[in-house]
């Protein structure tokens, strides 16, 4: 790691003004996909028309298939994967429930998959805007999960899909959680490295002796039943708890290379120094979250924030050493999951799953807002602050609340 | 991008029995029932197309039964894929190779890419994405639906393609109801035919005619493109008959009828082998009971359920467009009087001459005549009525 490289990287960067879907795009052409199918649902499939067009114009080699739905759509790409080309794919809310078989046996057959998620609520009744249950869905499967906050964010999600996602010691597909309007549709500059700086970060893919191919003529997934599916089961298990460590090695040439990503590739830390105490949340509600604790920090409230980037692999020991020094966290769920304890938000309970072992523990309470796509606004993470707050103060409040619901 | 399909293997047709190849590329190693017509086909399959070929397997009794860990019978690169999805597995698979070779990221040559299914999977659950599949010209694949008329692996329930009246388990004959089954066969390689122009080779066979069904799956990987072939496999555990039954099964229902055999190659329908005798009127077709009273799942039938039976055949041979193929008939009169339609006609009465003969009756004949069908060809038929002896 050197100045001189990092500035050289500088250089090689253009700026440009994009949505979060075409940021997407813009990596799947410099990761040189092979082949991406298409299907449309709001909010993604618009990164599917800024990649159909980078093929029109000749800026993308890739064979690109318009499928008849969902299920097909991430299958043709998980076979795809399986010869050994890099794929890109993606879907929103029920699109991505339609997919669900596919991505059951996505990770399991340990095939690399790229998916953008643009979060979306799951119908009934239909809504277009961002709810993060779609993604959450997978959370169990093996599907390694992050959210982005931004258009160069998603710019930079992708590309460490494909790194991480490709690694033979992970080899898993990567969902890259991207809100729905907030981030798939809202401009912002972002900066684009040039094609030989994305090939020094970003090797072939190889699938080495797991490729489909009559050279290799190996069978995939034959019917194993409980003579094997435990030994199965656990060399996933194995591989899902190197992924950590592979992020941490892909982050660190990321800052390297392009010169961007900040200290910590699991989460980031906003104003937290000092802080009593914090929210925490993932994706598109940092903004007003950020805008609300800068104005709280200016009437000297001790308050912080913390945003989750990768919720698979959750980092659970990394956040227990960084969350323990606060007295209270309020999690932001942009989900719910009905009967759950506390029935609280899926975030909220992983984070009190994570911290349950700490020796020292803080409260954590829970709000529940932004669903179906409804703005989260400053002055309701002002509300949510004080809150949590009060928690601090050792004050009694509720465990879970919802934010902004009309009486 | 290219528009055109890569290279497809050429593969000459097999001929005889006798001339097949020797190697196998399906051994043993499958735990499929004695007497299993879904197992053979799978051999004949991987034998007429060769090493150079890619399989894809959905759930069903040929992953289930046929392809179990550390005991695999495939000796080409073999992959399961989810029970709907023959045709997205397929042409993943061959979008995939074609991006390679023509991105110089893998050796550029012709491999052959077949995805199996059974009749539930391909067509009940994956139909939509077989359709998908044929429409996309760009890439040569092979979808080889195996038809034993049941989902067959999960204890025999009714299918899109379980006959009219048959006993499975979630269609039993009862007290009230003596026919549970009252849906009529899905008609798939037609309808498949019918709804995909730009498909360059669909057919029907079954194992029971092995150097047949070879043949069409040499002529469907040969022909570039996306192709459908689907074969009828008896199936002893869910027809309910003896396993040394079932070839003769097999045989039985193209004499019968009740399954023709036929391709459609660059849009012109031939039949074949037995099939082809009965539509050129040099053989009788056998009155269907003789079919279903071999199997226990028809053994619940009164007279009146064969003659049912026996009267949907009638109408599909003497009713249909195109016998046993397109499930409708032309209402007429048609009047296209322009060159090319003129040009059209004559071609198409001369490439089916050789299934069509002399015969009165031929459907495209009928295009320049006065419309409806030619009766003579339902006089003509000396097999009477099956049931009213009875």
């Amino acid at each position: 790691m050197t100045m001189e490289k990092q500035a050289g990287s500088a250089d090689n960067q253009v700026e440009k003004l994009m949505t979060g879907t075409q940021a997407v795009a813009q990596a799947v052409r410099l990761a040189d996909v092979d082949v991406t199918s298409a299907y449309p649902i709001r909010p993604y499939d618009g990164v599917m028309q800024a990649v159909a067009k980078l093929i029109a114009d000749g800026d993308l080699d890739a064979e690109y298939i318009v499928a008849e739905g969902e299920h097909s759509q991430f299958e043709i790409c998980k076979h795809a994967s399986a010869v050994g080309s890099r794929v890109f794919v993606g879907s929103s809310g029920v699109g991505w429930m339609y997919a669900m078989e596919s991505n059951a046996v996505t990770p399991s057959l340990r095939l690399p998959v790229v998916a953008m998620i643009g979060n979306r609520a799951l119908d009934d009744p239909g809504a277009f805007g961002v709810e993060h249950n779609d993604a959450l869905c997978v959370r169990d499967l093996g599907w390694q999960l992050n959210w982005v906050e931004n258009a160069q964010e998603c710019f930079d999600a992708t590309l460490m899909a494909y790194r991480v996602g490709e690694d033979p010691r992970v080899s898993f597909p990567i969902g890259i959680g991207v809100d729905g309007a907030f981030i798939t549709h809202s401009q912002t500059i972002i900066k684009i490295p040039d094609q030989e700086l994305v090939d020094e970060f970003l090797p072939p893919y190889d699938l080495g002796n797991r490729l489909l191919h009559p050279d290799n003529p190996i069978s995939i997934a034959p019917q194993a039943n409980e003579d094997w599916v435990m030994e199965i089961r656990k060399q996933t298990d194995d591989a899902a708890h190197r992924v950590k460590d592979v992020i941490w090695e892909a982050h660190n040439d990321f800052k390297r290379i392009f010169g961007r990503g900040g200290d910590n590739p699991f989460f980031e830390e906003y104003m937290t120094e000092d802080a009593d105490y914090v929210l925490f949340g993932m994706g598109s509600l940092a903004l007003p979250t950020k805008v609300m604790v800068r104005r709280l920090r200016d009437r000297g409230e001790k308050v912080g924030f913390v945003r989750l980037k990768w919720f698979r692999p959750f980092p659970d020991e990394e956040l227990t050493e960084i969350l323990t020094r606060f007295k209270a966290i309020g999690v932001v769920d942009r989900d719910y999951s009905y009967g759950s304890p506390g029935q609280g938000g899926v975030v909220f309970n992983d984070l009190r799953a994570a911290l349950y072992n700490a020796e020292v523990r803080p409260k954590i309470i829970n709000f529940i807002g932004g669903l179906g796509g409804r703005e989260l606004t400053p002055e309701m993470m002002d509300d949510m602050a004080d809150t949590t707050r009060r928690a601090a103060a050792g004050e009694d409040v509720p465990m879970v609340r919802w934010i902004g619901v009309r009486e | 991008m290219t528009m055109a399909p890569g290279r497809a293997l050429k593969l000459d047709p097999i001929k005889s029995i006798k001339k097949a190849p020797e190697e196998e590329y399906y051994q043993s190693g499958h735990r499929t029932c004695q007497g299993c017509l879904s197992a053979l086909p799978m051999r004949l399959m991987a034998k007429a197309a060769g090493p150079r070929t890619i399989v894809l397997g959905t759930t069903g009794c040929m992953y289930v039964a046929n392809t179990t860990y550390m005991s695999t019978p495939w000796v080409v690169p073999w992959m399961h894929t989810q029970l709907g999805a023959a045709g997205s597995a397929a042409l993943g698979t061959s979008a995939g190779l074609k991006a390679l070779m023509r991105k110089g990221k893998m050796k550029d040559e012709p491999i052959n890419v077949i995805a199996f299914c059974g009749d539930g999977g391909g067509a009940d659950m994956g139909l939509a994405a077989i359709s998908a599949a044929l429409t996309d010209v760009e890439y040569n694949l092979l979808i080889f639906l195996y038809d034993n008329e049941s989902y067959a692996n999960t204890d025999i329930q009714t299918s899109g393609q379980t006959p009219w009246g048959a006993v499975t388990t979630f269609s039993p004959p009862g007290k009230k109801h003596r026919i549970m089954q009252r849906r009529w066969k899905k008609n798939v390689p037609g309808m498949l035919a019918a709804g995909h122009p730009d498909t360059k080779y669909i057919a029907s066979g079954t194992p029971a005619i092995p150097v047949d069904m070879m043949d069409k799956v040499r002529a469907a990987l040969s022909a570039g493109g996306p192709t459908y072939v689907h074969v009828l496999d008896p199936c002893p555990k869910g027809w309910h008959y003896d396993p040394e039954h079932s070839t003769e099964l097999g045989k039985l229902a193209i004499e019968t009828g009740i399954y023709p055999l036929y391709e459609i190659k660059e849009g012109v329908c031939n039949y074949t082998g037995t099939t082809r005798q009965i539509a050129q009127g040099r053989r009788e077709r056998k009155p269907v009971r003789e079919y279903l009273e071999k199997q226990g799942r028809f053994a619940h039938f009164k007279n009146q359920d064969f003659a049912y039976f026996q009267k949907k055949i009638d109408e599909m041979w003497e009713q249909w467009i195109i016998p046993g193929v397109v499930a409708f008939s032309y209402g007429g009169p048609l009047n296209i009087t322009s060159e090319k339609a003129a040009i059209r006609n004559n071609n198409v009465e001369r490439d089916n001459a050789s299934w069509a003969g002399d015969r009165p009756g031929h459907a495209h004949e009928e295009l320049e005549g006065d419309g409806g069908l030619d009766h003579e060809w339902r006089d003509d038929n000396t097999l009477g009525d099956p049931s009213s002896g009875n």
